[in-house]
């Protein structure tokens, strides 16, 4: 059982649950698929509501969302049962050849240990870039309305044409920072 | 209990499909494999699908309401291209939407609490200026 466990969800079965969740939050609690939203009723539930965009009932609006988040992080903790120790992302030969010509040597486990460990935090560049890559995600989604889920997911699946242009543009900000902004600052 | 649960299978799939892993989002920007591609172009199939049939069946939920799927406002595109491209900067960076960032927390890469409580602290700014910026 565990042999099995321990494998990999190859894409094409991973597509299709990612995608039932879709029509099982509308099914169960008529809610709409989003993850990011949930940054927006943590907000709420501490800043003051002179805001409009803070003032609301976040637990009636957003309790749903808590909810779902939280099972995120415990199903990132039961699926990290499952994770061999020596566990290997089995990315193409291709992106391996680039990532080192950036710099990453490290390429044992989910991330890369010279961005994502707490030794590389004494380095303030890394530092910078948790910070400032957090920060453009939680207000580059809030700007946008929505984050992979609830616009690359949602939104094109139920045809909204917002949506799109929000994908267009996560692909302008992820080619140029692939491209140009990583290997510039990791190089 | 129900939405735990939905996001406790929904954080395990996106774990053990490596959907959370940096160097997955690398190689989907570097147009290098199908993996990320092939995971969110079928989850948009699949749930194109799904919401079609439950107009088309008139599918109520549980509670026996008529369900609505909340649209976006799809009057402007300045907010979605402009919103859109900073997401975009951060998701490469970090190799994590936000899904994944719980997920990754989850999984025992604390390290991800920085970028996790910067994109909260993101949303606050934007929040604040929100009537400020164009939309």
């Amino acid at each position: 059982m565990n042999e099995i466990l321990n494998q990999p969800i190859p894409w094409y079965v991973a597509g299709v649950l990612i995608g039932l969740t879709l029509p099982v939050l509308l099914i169960i609690g008529n809610k709409t698929f989003g993850v990011s939203s949930s940054f927006r009723h943590m907000c709420a539930a501490v800043l003051p509501n002179r805001f409009s965009y803070f003032n609301y009932d976040w637990k009636k609006e957003g309790g749903w969302n808590l909810k779902l988040i939280s099972g995120i992080v415990i199903g990132g903790f039961i699926a990290s049962l499952f994770t061999p120790e020596e566990y290997i992302v089995n990315i193409s030969p291709e992106t391996i050849a680039h990532l080192k010509s950036i710099g990453i040597t490290s390429f044992n486990g989910l991330v890369p240990e010279e961005i994502f460990s707490i030794s590389g935090l004494l380095n303030p560049a890394v530092f910078g870039l948790l910070a400032f890559g957090g920060f453009l995600i939680g207000f580059g989604t809030r700007y946008a309305g929505g984050c992979t889920s609830g616009h690359a997911i949602t939104g094109l699946a139920t045809l909204q044409r917002a949506s799109l242009i929000a994908v267009i543009g996560f692909f302008i900000g992820g080619l140029l920072t692939t491209y140009f902004i990583l290997p510039h600052i990791l190089g | 209990m129900r939405f735990i649960l939905t996001g406790i299978l929904f954080g395990f799939v996106l774990v053990k499909s490596e959907v959370v892993s940096w160097f997955r989002i690398q190689e989907m920007f570097l147009f290098d494999s199908i993996h990320m591609y092939g995971v969110i172009g079928l989850a948009v199939v699949v749930g194109f699908i799904s919401t079609q049939l439950i107009k088309i069946l008139k599918i109520k939920d549980i509670n026996g309401k008529e369900i609505s799927i909340k649209g976006k406002d799809n009057s402007s595109s300045i907010r979605y291209i402009v919103g859109g491209t900073f997401f975009g900067f951060g998701w490469a960076l970090i190799g994590a939407c936000p899904g994944p960032l719980y997920a990754l927390v989850g999984s025992g890469y604390f390290i991800f609490m920085i970028p996790l409580i910067a994109a909260i602290g993101g949303a606050g700014v934007y929040g604040m200026i929100q009537n400020k910026i164009p939309h």
